[in-house]
C-alpha cells in the first residue's frame, strides 16, 4: 500500500491524523527550522517525544521536518533540531540544505533522511545527487512535474520518492521562491514562513473585502464571494489590459483521482499538505485517502464519494500533474 | 473542506437574551475561562505573546460581544456598540465559534467561506485558533464542571439545547461526548 | 571588488544578443557568464551567437563561465547540461543537478539561483570544487558577510547580486504563455516580446512584479548602487549585473566608476531605470530602497 504521510500541526492534530489512519505524520519544531512557522503552532521537545510515542504505540512513524535553509552564523540552532528529533526517536528528517544534509548525514549517520520539497529536486541527476552525496533515502517530488515524467524520473533513481497529493499548492518551484520576502522580509527559505499574517492587513473598502500583504494589494472580493488567504502567487493583478490571477487562481490540489496513476508511476509515498489546518480537517482528509489507498491496493476503484466531499464548494486541481496546467 | 451549512441562532433565543444583564453574565463567563486556563495549562504557552492580546469576539447573532484576554483569563461581555479596545476583531455567527472551538470546522475553512471575517492582528487570531485547536476543549465539559453539583443537569440542559439549535455545543472529534 | 556580467535573463533575438556581447568586450568588467537560464526552447533562436560571442569577450580578457539551466526537468535539458561541460569554459552551476556532469574536483561557478544560506553549504559546494560563489540576492547584510569571510577562507570568491530585475521565482508553468492563453507547449515564443520581462501591477495600480516566460522577477530594479562601500567592508570580491536593455556599457562603467569612488550613489542612481530597491540586502523588505524615491 502506498504510504500516507499526513500533516500536524499540534499534538492533537497529530493523534487525529493518527487515529484517521495515517502511515506516518509530519511535524516541526516552534521556531525558524521548519516551513510552516507560524503562530501558535508546531511542536515543543516535550511534546514531540509526547507525540512519537503515541504515533509509534499505533504503529505509525513521525517524520520531523527541519526543511529551512539554516541562517549564516546561527547553523547550531537547525544541528540542535536534527539532534533532538534523533534522540526523541524520529523516524525519519526531512531536510533541503546541502550544508545541513551534510552535517546530517556525518554526525548521526543512523537517522533516516529525506529530501524535503523546499530542495526542489526536480529530475533523476539532482535526486541521485542527494543520494550519492547524504544517503538520502526518500525525495519529495516538487510540484512542477507530470505523472509521466514522474514514472520517468523512478525508473533511474533506487530512493523513494513521495508525492503532493492534496491541500496547498505552491506554484513556483518550492525553496526557490522569494516572493514573499520581497515584499515582506520574511521568506519560506529562511524563515519559514510565506505570505506571513503579521503582515496581513484586512480592510472593507466600498463593500469589497481588501487584502494587502507589505501594503501591497493582493486581493479584492466583492461581498459574499469566497476570500482566500492572500499568499502572494495566488492574488488578482494586472498586466496590460489583463486583469485576472497572473500566476495561479486560488484553488487547492486534489490528485485523489490519480492515485492509481501515481502508484503506477512508482510512487512510495502521498502527502497531504496543511500543517496550518486544524485537526478537524486533517481527520476528515487523512480518512478519506486512507480509504482511497486501501482501495487502491486492493484494485478497487477509488471511492469517490468519499473524495468529492472534501474540494466540494471549493475550486481544486490537479496542478502540473496534468500536463495542461503549464 | 466546505464549511456545512452553520445554524443561526433562532432569532426568538436571540431576543429571550437580548434583556439578560451582562455584569453576572461576564462573572459566568470568567469563571469558565479561568476553569478552561487551568485546565489547558499548554494553550497559554502556544498562544506565546499573543496570550496577552485583546481579542474582540463577535457573535453577530447574539445582542452582545466578547472581549476576551486569554493570558488573564477574562472574559468581558459588552452591548454591541459599545467602544472598546481591541488587538483583533473576529466576526461571525455563534455556531461558527462554536464550530471550530469544538473541532467540528475548520478555521481557515470558515474563513475562506466568509463564515467567519477577521479584522486587525492577524497573527494573534491565527495563534489563537491554533491553540484552541490544540487544546481539544469541551464547552459543555466545563460548563458542567463550573456548575458544581448542578454539573449533571447542565450537561443534560446542553444537550437538549444543541439538539434543538444545531450548535456544536460539546467537543465533536470521536473523543466528545455527551 | 570587480565586476560581472550575469546570463542575460529574456528572450533576446540573435542581432541583439551579438550587439550586447559585443558591446561588453570594451566594458569596465572581470568577466561575463553567458547561456541560457530560464527557458531551453529558446536556446535554438540564438545559441549560434555563443561561439562568436566567447570568442570576443575571451580576447577581450575577460573570464567566461557558460551557465546551466535554472530549473531541469525535460531529459533534452539534461542532455543540454551534460554538453555544457564539453564547451571548455568553467560552468555556472544554477541547477544543481548540473552537479552530476561535472567531474569531482573539477572547477565550477555557483549562480545566484542556487541555494547557498549558510557556512555549511559553502563548505559543501568548495569541497565539490565551487570557485565562484554569488549568493543569492534574498540575503541580508549579516548573512552575506558570514558568508563572504567563510568563501575567503576556503578560497572561494564571494558575489553579490549588484544590479537588475531580482530573480524572485522559478516555475513549472510559463506566465507569459497564460497571459496570452497559450499552452506552454505552443507557446509561439511570446516571452520575446517583452525584452526586459512583462510587467505585473496590483489591482490599486502599485508596480509589482514583471514576468519572464517561467520567471517571475521584481519590477524594480536591485541596485547596490548606495552599499557599495558596506559589501567591500564585508569582503565581497564582486558584484554582479545582470543585463539588461539600453546601453548596458554604459552602466557597467557606472558602476565601476561607483566602486572606484568617482561617482556617487546619487549620481549613479540618477543614471538607473527605476524603481529601484535594495532592501533584501539593507532593508525590511526586498522592495525597500536607501536613496529617495524618485
Amino acid at each position: 500500500m502506498m504510504e500516507l504521510v499526513c500533516p500536524a500541526g499540534t499534538p492533537a492534530a497529530l493523534r487525529a491524523a493518527v487515529e484517521a489512519g495515517a502511515h506516518a505524520v509530519y511535524c516541526g519544531f516552534a521556531d525558524e527550522t521548519n516551513a510552516r512557522n507560524f503562530p501558535g503552532l508546531n511542536f515543543s521537545r516535550e511534546e514531540l517525544a509526547e507525540g512519537i510515542s503515541h504515533a509509534h504505540a499505533r504503529g505509525a512513524k513521525v517524520l520531523v521536518a527541519i526543511n529551512t535553509f539554516p541562517r549564516a552564523g546561527a547553523e547550531a540552532i537547525w544541528h540542535r533540531g536534527i539532534a533532538d528529533a534523533a534522540r526523541a526517536g524520529a523516524d525519519a528528517v526531512i531536510l533541503a540544505d546541502l550544508g545541513l544534509l551534510a552535517h546530517a548525514a556525518e554526525a548521526h549517520p543512523d537517522l533516516r533522511l529525506h529530501l524535503s520539497v523546499q530542495a526542489a529536486a526536480a529530475n533523476p541527476d539532482a535526486i541521485n545527487l542527494y543520494a550519492s552525496a547524504f544517503g538520502v533515502r526518500r525525495v519529495v517530488l516538487p510540484r512542477v512535474l507530470t505523472v509521466d515524467e514522474i514514472a520517468a524520473i523512478n525508473r533511474e533513481i533506487d530512493v523513494e520518492t513521495e508525492v503532493f497529493a492534496f491541500g496547498g499548492l505552491c506554484v513556483m518551484a518550492e525553496g526557490r521562491c522569494s516572493l514573499s520576502s520581497y515584499v515582506t522580509g520574511q521568506s519560506p527559505n529562511m524563515n519559514g514562513v510565506c505570505s506571513p499574517a503579521s503582515h496581513v492587513v484586512y480592510s472593507e473598502e466600498g463593500g469589497d473585502l481588501v487584502s494587502r500583504l507589505g501594503g501591497f494589494t493582493i486581493h479584492r472580493t466583492p461581498k459574499a464571494a469566497p476570500a482566500p488567504y492572500p499568499t502572494l502567487c495566488k492574488g488578482c493583478f494586472t498586466s496590460d489590459e489583463q486583469t485576472g490571477h497572473i500566476f495561479e487562481d486560488p484553488v487547492s490540489l486534489d490528485a485523489s483521482h490519480l492515485i492509481p496513476q501515481l502508484a503506477r508511476a512508482g510512487v512510495s509515498a502521498l502527502k497531504i499538505e496543511g500543517r496550518q489546518r486544524s485537526r478537524a480537517y486533517v481527520a476528515q482528509v487523512v480518512r478519506a485517502f486512507r480509504a482511497a489507498v486501501e482501495a487502491e491496493a486492493a484494485g478497487q476503484p477509488m471511492p469517490a464519494s468519499a473524495l468529492a466531499r472534501l474540494t466540494e464548494g471549493q475550486a481544486a486541481t490537479a496542478g502540473a500533474y496534468a500536463k495542461t496546467w503549464r | 473542506m466546505p464549511a456545512a451549512e452553520l445554524p443561526t441562532m433562532p432569532r426568538a433565543l436571540a431576543l429571550a437574551i437580548r434583556p439578560l444583564p451582562l455584569l453576572p453574565l461576564s462573572v459566568a463567563l470568567g469563571a469558565v475561562a479561568r476553569r478552561m486556563t487551568r485546565s489547558h495549562p499548554s494553550m497559554l504557552k502556544r498562544l506565546g505573546d499573543h496570550g496577552g492580546k485583546r481579542f474582540l469576539i463577535d457573535p453577530t447573532d447574539l445582542p452582545f460581544v466578547l472581549l476576551m484576554v486569554p493570558a488573564r483569563a477574562s472574559v468581558t461581555a459588552l452591548r454591541r456598540g459599545e467602544r472598546t479596545a481591541h488587538d483583533a476583531r473576529l466576526a461571525g455567527p455563534l455556531s461558527a465559534f462554536l464550530a471550530m472551538l469544538h473541532g467540528a470546522e475548520d478555521g481557515d475553512a470558515l474563513f475562506f467561506s466568509r463564515d467567519l471575517t477577521i479584522e486587525g492582528d492577524t497573527s494573534a487570531v491565527l495563534a489563537l485558533r491554533n491553540a484552541i485547536d490544540d487544546a481539544e476543549l469541551d464547552l459543555s465539559a466545563e460548563l458542567a464542571g463550573a456548575g458544581g453539583r448542578f454539573g449533571t443537569l447542565i450537561r443534560r440542559a446542553l444537550e437538549r439545547t444543541e439538539r434543538a439549535t444545531g450548535l456544536a455545543l460539546h467537543r465533536m472529534d470521536d473523543h466528545g461526548e455527551f | 571588488m570587480d565586476l560581472t556580467v550575469g546570463p542575460n535573463f529574456f528572450f533576446w533575438d540573435a542581432a541583439a544578443v551579438r550587439q550586447f556581447y559585443r558591446s561588453l568586450a570594451d566594458a569596465p568588467v572581470a568577466r561575463v557568464v553567458l547561456g541560457e537560464v530560464i527557458c531551453s526552447k529558446r536556446l535554438p533562436f540564438w545559441q549560434d551567437e555563443i561561439p562568436a560571442a566567447v570568442e570576443t569577450l575571451l580576447a577581450a580578457g575577460k573570464d567566461v563561465a557558460v551557465t546551466s539551466l535554472a530549473l531541469i526537468t525535460l531529459k533534452r535539458e539534461r542532455r543540454l547540461t551534460a554538453d555544457l561541460i564539453g564547451m571548455g569554459l568553467p560552468v555556472e552551476v544554477n541547477d544543481l543537478s548540473a552537479l552530476r556532469h561535472i567531474p569531482e574536483g573539477a572547477p565550477f561557478w555557483v549562480g545566484p539561483l542556487v541555494n547557498v544560506y549558510n557556512e555549511g553549504t559553502l563548505r559543501w559546494l568548495a569541497r565539490r570544487g565551487a570557485v565562484r560563489v554569488c549568493l543569492p540576492p534574498e540575503l541580508p547584510l549579516a548573512s552575506v558577510a558570514v558568508l563572504a569571510a567563510a568563501a575567503r577562507e576556503l578560497g572561494v570568491a564571494a558575489e553579490v547580486w549588484g544590479h537588475g530585475k531580482l530573480p524572485l521565482a522559478i516555475s513549472g508553468r510559463c506566465y507569459h504563455a497564460r497571459l496570452h492563453d497559450r499552452a506552454k507547449d505552443s507557446c509561439q515564443f511570446v516571452c520575446g516580446e517583452d525584452p526586459d520581462g512583462r510587467d505585473v501591477e496590483t489591482l490599486d495600480g502599485q508596480k509589482f512584479l514583471a514576468v519572464n516566460g517561467v520567471q517571475t522577477l521584481s519590477q524594480s530594479t536591485a541596485s547596490m548602487a548606495w552599499q557599495v562601500e558596506r559589501l567591500r567592508d564585508a569582503g565581497v570580491d564582486a558584484l554582479r549585473l545582470s543585463p539588461e536593455t539600453g546601453d548596458f556599457a554604459a552602466l557597467c562603467r557606472g558602476y565601476a566608476d561607483r566602486i572606484a569612488g568617482g561617482l556617487s550613489p546619487e549620481a549613479l542612481a540618477a543614471r538607473l531605470r527605476g524603481p529601484l530597491s535594495d532592501g533584501f540586502l539593507a532593508g525590511s523588505a526586498g522592495v525597500e530602497w536607501s536613496g529617495v524615491r524618485a
